[in-house]
């Protein structure tokens, strides 16, 4: 599946977007942040405060406990701050 | 006649006129438009706004808009909605977006207007990053913005 990042998650991770292919035991948005909390410094810098961190699955919001079974397209970025 | 839905994000700025007189064009139906236009906002000393860069999720952004659009149109009798949001580098005086309602009377265009701000300043996938004389970082996110949109979630 594709991860894009925005904003200084991205600027923590060091790169807007990537495709990822996490083991079957990662089943939610939560769990997902878990594990790519574990690919480095710079995931567990980004991911540091994960409740701070909101989520999309294809251009919808989605809580920690939503499945990403079947998602193209998953985004973590901060609480929005346009208007 | 139906509603007129209008949605942009872009770089280049926009005339809020020429935005208004697009919606009531040609209309005779419409008794109300109400505008709200967000503006970057300078000041003094070193912690004031030299600049502001906004970042936005494309295709997210639309279909968020395009949503609480829809949802306001629901909601108030509207003939026309119009939100126009800008990305990329915004110095102070500028617009950044504006917000238009368009209703045969101003109680719908009033309500639609700030209805729509409050969802799209929590829910729409912008974010402002701040240049000052000091440096610069990303604006941090309000709690009163979620609080403004929970007011209109319905039971």
């Amino acid at each position: 599946m594709k991860v894009l990042y925005f904003a200084w998650v991205r600027e923590r991770i060091g790169k807007a977007e990537e495709t990822i292919e996490p083991p079957v035991a990662v089943r939610t948005v939560g769990d997902l942040i878990g594990w790519l909390t574990t690919r480095g410094d710079e995931y567990a810098y980004a991911f540091e405060a994960p409740k701070v961190i909101r989520a999309a699955i294809d251009h919808t919001h989605v809580r920690p406990d939503t499945a990403i079974a079947g998602a193209r397209e998953i985004a973590f970025f901060p609480p929005m701050t346009g208007g | 006649m139906t509603a007129a839905v209008t949605i942009r994000i872009q770089t280049a700025d926009f005339d809020v006129a020429q935005e208004i007189a697009a919606l009531t064009n040609s209309r005779t139906d419409i008794g109300a438009v109400v505008t709200f236009s967000g503006i970057c906002r300078g000041g003094q000393g070193g912690d004031a706004t030299t600049a502001l860069t906004l970042e936005h999720y494309p295709g997210m952004a639309e279909a968020e808009i395009a949503r609480h659009a829809e949802e306001a149109m629901t909601r108030w009798p509207l003939t026309g909605v119009t939100i126009v949001h800008r990305v990329g580098r915004i110095v102070p005086g500028e617009n950044i977006m504006v917000v238009l309602t368009a209703s045969a009377h101003r109680q719908a265009a009033f309500q639609a207007a700030e209805f729509l701000m409050d969802y799209l300043k929590a829910h729409a996938p912008f974010w402002k990053r701040e240049e000052t004389a000091d440096g610069t970082g990303w604006i941090a996110a309000k709690t009163d913005d979620d609080e403004a949109a929970a007011r209109w979630d319905k039971d």
